[in-house]
């Protein structure tokens, strides 16, 4: 009788390094009926780790390679689509995120060319700026948007070459984790992205005090006073932040460069010219 | 060697006035609070100048909002151009009187203000004019709109060039700015409102408003405005990015630096000192992207140190005006201080200290050009910012090591690579975390070519296309 065949439940844990380990609190809570693990700040700290270690190797990948991975991702999500209407995603938000993926797959090998300028110096000088990823960003992910939202303000910052650490929504956690799933076999290089599951208004100051991340996007951070404590403590060590949006975000809207450009940094290189 | 007879500018061109107030909404304003600001090369008061407080400032951005609103947000951007070009050309006209002025006010010598200061701030003001009326073009959409009021705060090693990094792009994106100078050269920032006047610049366009610290405080934190653009130093960075934090004020910040100045063995070792003494010991080394850590590759340590040195040996250091000075007066006691503090604890902690022998002035802010060798990473010259005319130098073996010592630091806003070897510059230039690569060269700087750092230097780009994203809506 196959209806008596017990079903085998899924373990919600976190991604860290590639990684799918429990919070190493031993904590987890109950949410969208399932139990789901509770970072810690210890978490927060391995995951800035393994985005740390992570950052040589993606950002001295190709473009190329970059936009491969991530169109790669949009086929694994593809395949994985129904998962996610089970966990209560729209249909049109998933495909949505699906094709985000695949949007920002090609600008890998075009922001380069959208966002550096050769520039006619008044001199005999060879004078090229061109965009490099900041390193390691830490991301609170969109609360009212758990796949949609996640999807884009992860893409953008990856693309270009920065590692992150993702806060992921408290309420509605699942679909962070089936998107790790997702990431996992995707040729992603473990570190890439590292997603934490739990209450962000507890991790996120430590994410934000840091002193080995780079940038904070506070996308997701909907509590005005929070936010501020954050940018404060982004201050120490000059983090480049995002500030939570002034107003209600359409995740569907067609995002812009925004998103990238905010965790890139301009290099101008100078160059003699003669004989 | 050669002896030169002393071949001083003439500072009958300028006049400067006993004491200057506050220029708010096109006019001069009394203020109560006042300071004398003095030449650092001989300490003479050169003229007293007002400490804005929290209610002049009030002021000033009340005055720069009605500006904004009423006539500025709504001129066509060819119109803003024009104002910008008019600037730019007094500037030019007026240039001898701005560089005399400024060597006056800072201690720079005159060969500096008048090469390089000034004639890069007037390109400054043509390059940013001409986007004024162009901005649908620069990529940040068909119709960026401008911020509002820009709160500016700028250092004293170059006073008016700093304005203009600040001011030029400001207005040619429609902003109106308050403007505040460092509280040692105030000087030519008062000049430059003189100038505004003289252009017709609607009033309240721009703003000065002198004073220290608390001035800049109360600009910065002021809720009228709408951005606030700092370049100074990464401790007081930080504490504008804690200041702004939790409002909508779009924030940038050009900070410190440690650069890292790397020689390789098949580098063109006279062009490489040349280059090593251009990059600290321009401008007395205060600059932000100074190459305060001079990296040799171990092979031709000893054959770079010693033309370094019969190099420093040349340099010429004295009055500011005086047309054959290489290297002026450090800007304050203040900053004097620092320097001997750090330099002292160069000798407590182990390094050797040389300078080429060479006579001080009797009065006035003075330092002789010094380098530090046997330096390792660990040591306070090797890690805090001087900005001074001090050069620690280490060693290395292999570009992977150069690349790590160089990165190995808070800071990342410039650096130096000197080789012959085309795939190595390239190579380095990747790996360097700077805004600014100077490969070959050293402390170039154009309108057109954007500046700024990475990590604890600060955010945002001053210059080319990028330096108008700083004040656009975007």
């Amino acid at each position: 009788m196959t209806s008596s065949r017990l079903a085998v439940r899924k373990t919600y844990k976190l991604f860290i390094g590639g990684k799918f380990p429990r919070s190493e609190s031993g904590r987890s809570y109950l949410v969208q009926d399932a139990n789901v693990a509770l970072a810690s700040r210890k978490d927060v700290r391995d995951a800035v780790v393994a985005a740390r270690a992570a950052v040589k190797g993606w950002s001295g990948t190709t473009a190329y390679n970059r936009g491969q991975i991530l169109y790669r991702a949009a086929e694994m999500l593809e395949g994985r689509r129904e998962q996610f209407v089970a966990l209560g995603e729209p249909e049109a938000e998933v495909d949505a995120a699906i094709d985000r993926w695949v949007w920002y797959a090609g600008w890998s090998d075009k922001i380069a060319q959208v966002y550096g300028n050769a520039n006619p110096v008044a001199g005999p000088y060879f004078n090229l700026s061109s965009p490099e990823p900041t390193g390691v960003v830490g991301v609170v992910a969109p609360p009212e948007s758990p796949l949609l939202g996640l999807v884009s303000v992860v893409a953008p910052a990856i693309v270009t070459g920065n590692t992150v650490v993702v806060l992921a929504a408290e309420e509605r956690p699942l679909a962070a984790v089936t998107l790790a799933e997702v990431l996992a076999t995707s040729d992603l290089p473990g570190g890439v992205v590292n997603i934490l599951t739990g209450k962000p208004a507890e991790t996120a100051p430590w994410l934000a005090a840091h002193m080995d991340v780079n940038a904070l996007d506070l996308a997701g951070v909907r509590d005005a006073a929070l936010a501020t404590s954050l940018e404060e403590a982004a201050a120490e060590n000059l983090k480049r932040v995002l500030r939570p949006p002034a107003t209600p975000v359409d995740w569907a809207a067609d995002p812009g460069t925004g998103r990238m450009t905010a965790f890139l940094e301009t290099k101008t290189v100078w160059h003699p010219k003669g004989t | 060697m050669f002896e030169y007879a002393p071949a001083p500018e003439s500072r009958s061109i300028v006049d400067i006035k006993p004491s200057y107030g506050l220029f708010v909404n096109g006019e001069w304003v009394d203020s109560e609070v006042r300071d004398k600001t003095v030449n650092p090369a001989n300490e003479e008061v050169l003229a007293e100048v007002a400490w804005a407080t929290e209610s002049e400032v009030d002021g000033a951005v009340r005055a720069a909002r009605a500006a904004y609103e009423n006539v500025w947000s709504k001129m066509p951007g060819r119109e803003r151009a024009k104002y910008l070009f008019r600037i730019a050309r007094i500037i030019q006209e007026r240039g001898r009187e701005l560089a005399v002025l400024e060597s006056l006010d800072n201690g720079k010598p005159i060969r500096e203000s008048r090469d390089v200061d000034v004639p890069l701030v007037a390109a400054h003001f043509f390059y940013y004019a001409g986007w004024a009326d162009k901005l649908g073009y620069a990529g940040f959409g068909d119709d960026p709109r401008p911020l509002g009021v820009a709160g500016q705060v700028i250092p004293w090693n170059f006073p008016l060039l700093m304005l203009a990094w600040k001011i030029a792009p400001a207005l040619a994106c429609g902003n109106t700015v308050v403007l505040k100078p460092a509280e040692t050269t105030p000087l030519t920032a008062l000049v430059f409102a003189e100038i505004c006047q003289e252009a017709e610049l609607p009033p309240g366009v721009v703003n000065i408003v002198t004073g220290a610290g608390e001035t800049g405080h109360a600009l910065v934190s002021h809720p009228g405005v709408d951005k606030v653009a700092f370049t100074g130093s990464t401790e007081v960075g930080r504490a504008i990015a804690r200041a702004v934090a939790g409002t909508r004020k779009k924030l940038t910040l050009e900070l410190g630096g440690k650069a890292a100045n790397i020689v390789f063995e098949d580098a063109p070792i006279d062009q490489a000192v040349e280059g090593i003494v251009n990059g600290i010991f321009f401008n007395q080394g205060h600059v932000c992207c100074a190459g305060s850590r001079l990296l040799v590759q171990e092979s031709m340590y000893d054959e770079v140190l010693a033309a370094l040195k019969r190099r420093m040996a040349l340099l010429r250091v004295g009055d500011p005006l005086d047309k054959n000075t290489d290297i002026g007066a450090i800007n304050s006691a203040a900053q004097l201080e620092r320097i001997r503090t750090l330099s002292e604890i160069g000798s407590e902690e182990g390094a050797s200290r040389w300078s080429p022998p060479c006579e001080l002035p009797d009065r006035g802010f003075w330092f002789a050009p010094t380098i530090f060798t046997g330096v390792t990473q660990a040591h306070r010259i090797a890690r805090e910012e001087i900005f001074g005319p001090v050069l620690s130098v280490l060693t290395f073996r292999t570009p992977a090591e150069a690349v790590e010592k160089a990165n190995n630091t808070p800071y990342g806003l410039s650096a130096g690579v000197w080789t012959d070897k085309g795939s190595r510059i390239l190579w380095m230039a990747d790996r360097l975390r700077a805004g600014v690569v100077w490969a070959n060269t050293f402390n170039k700087f154009d309108p057109t070519s954007p500046f700024g750092g990475y990590k604890e230097s600060g955010y945002g780009r001053e210059g080319g296309r990028h330096g108008l994203e700083a004040y656009l809506d975007v």
